[in-house]
């Protein structure tokens, strides 16, 4: 089921917008912003750690020799691209 | 039956007592004010229970509602004027997170030129703000409608914020004899509330999250919605109302309507004069009948569509200017509402009143001669008057 099926309508939701479940924030995947995709290029990634530093999403996932992107969270910003020293990442548009 | 004399603010207040309110954070404002100031005075003396909070603005006195609100509480408020006018971003919050509040509001015009008299400006021009709207036409009227408008906003199908209108100076500064309910009578006509959602700390929930492209417009559709099942619910109260009091009350209330050809439309207190000048013209055997609408938000369509099926010619008298409308705010509303009926009668605006201009009954008969004129030739010859200014 893809997310805009999962969307209730009004008849459904609960009243004045408010929200019943605590926490219920964990579930919002912010990362369907993105409008374009870092991609990380494991053979050129140095592994120094400012895209980790910079992404404003905590959205870089750190590994042991190169950095990963968690998709979930991240929104496409595009900093650790241009951040990046080596040109190890790359934004490429999203495919719908 | 207990007859004492109240203005149209004491009556307020009173039946604002007699409803058991847990919380009241209101900022005093002219004409307004006596409704706070004897509700404080309660407060002092210990006739209530009521959290009364003192707030520095009409901004905070409606942000301290919303908050009192959603816990549950069951909430009063009172402005005019400007006061309205700088809750404005609130009365957005009350009805969006569906908070059933209930505001007293002694319509006042608005600045500039700076005037403290009633015209209806300020609840006009927040007639999109989702709020319930009732105008009423003397002090009877303004308790009754306070201690039914509780009952209509607290309703579960309903949940919105209520706002009672009555005309600045003229009745909010006017005494008048009002037939008051034994505390004990209102106690079974209006229960405690039952929130159909309320911030607790043992149950937590989110109210006023984000909500953008993707849910906004759900939320919105379930406002239109609620103001949907208002006439039904409406109904319903009044009629309990009626059964405690057998004062019954509705959308409108139709004068002379059975046989009148050229008829006025209009709220709050000009009805009574309107009714006064229909009753005596009448007498005369001219076909002339008055409209008052308790209810103006939600608009009530089908009632005036049917009050006015048999009429001829029709005066909507707006006690409020829209600038650069094609007329009145309640005139626009009377029209498209007509439209889709095949025969309708030939409607023409009149405002009137600005700044508490006096309307005489001499102005109320021109009005129904002019309608009568009309009626007969079918030319309307101004589609908005300016009644009583000076050229």
């Amino acid at each position: 089921m893809t997310a805009e099926e999962k969307k209730k309508g009004w008849k459904s939701l609960p009243m004045g917008a408010v929200v019943l479940e605590p926490g219920s924030s964990l579930k919002y995947k912010t990362g369907d912003w993105r409008a374009f995709r870092p991609v990380v290029d494991r053979e050129k990634c140095v592994n120094c750690l400012i895209c980790w530093i910079c992404c404003p999403d905590a959205a870089i996932v750190r590994k042991e020799k190169w950095v990963e992107v968690n998709y979930d969270y991240c929104k496409g910003c595009g900093i650790c691209a241009k951040e990046c020293p080596k040109e190890a990442i790359k934004m490429t548009e999203e495919q719908k | 039956m207990t007859i004492v004399g109240l203005t149209g603010d004491e009556a307020v207040a009173y039946a604002v007592k007699q409803s058991k309110v847990d919380v009241v954070a209101a900022y005093p404002i002219t004409p307004q004010t006596i409704m706070v100031e004897r509700f404080s005075k309660y407060v002092a003396d210990g006739e209530v229970q009521t959290e009364y909070v003192c707030v520095e603005s009409e901004h905070s006195a409606l942000s301290a509602c919303v908050g009192a609100s959603l816990t549950g509480a069951r909430v009063f408020t009172a402005t005019a004027s400007q006061g309205l006018a700088l809750m404005h971003e609130m009365l957005y919050i009350a009805s969006g997170l569906r908070c059933p509040i209930v505001m007293g509001v002694a319509n006042r015009a608005l600045s500039a030129p700076i005037n403290i008299h009633g015209d209806q400006s300020d609840m006009m021009g927040s007639r999109d703000s989702g709020w319930i709207q009732v105008y009423v036409e003397n002090a009877q009227e303004a308790y009754d409608w306070t201690l039914q408008a509780f009952k209509l906003a607290e309703d579960g199908d309903v949940q919105l914020p209520v706002s009672v209108n009555l005309d600045g100076f003229i009745l909010s500064h006017s005494m008048e004899g009002v037939d008051v309910l034994e505390d004990a009578v209102v106690s079974r006509f209006l229960q405690l509330r039952k929130p159909v959602f309320r911030l607790d700390p043992d149950k937590p929930i989110t109210v006023g999250a984000l909500c953008l492209t993707d849910y906004y417009y759900e939320f919105k559709r379930q406002q239109v919605e609620a103001m949907l099942q208002v006439p039904k619910v409406l109904d319903n109260v009044n009629r309990e109302f009626g059964s405690f009091t057998g004062r019954n009350y509705g959308v409108l209330e139709a004068f002379g309507m059975e046989d009148a050809e050229a008829a006025l439309l209009c709220l709050g207190s000009t009805a009574g004069t309107a009714k006064a000048v229909a009753k005596k013209l009448r007498e005369q055997g001219k076909k002339v009948g008055v409209i008052k609408l308790w209810l103006y938000r939600p608009f009530p369509i089908e009632a005036v569509v049917a009050a006015t099926k048999r009429l001829k010619a029709l005066a909507v008298l707006d006690k409020a200017v829209s600038f650069g409308a094609p007329y009145g705010a309640l005139c626009s509303d009377v029209i498209s509402v007509l439209h889709a009926q095949h025969v309708r009668p030939h409607v023409f605006n009149v405002v009137y009143g600005l700044g508490g201009r006096d309307i005489e009954p001499s102005d109320i008969e021109s009005v129904f001669e002019e309608a009568l004129r009309i009626a007969e030739t079918g030319a309307v010859k101004e589609s908005v008057m300016f009644l009583g200014v000076r050229e």
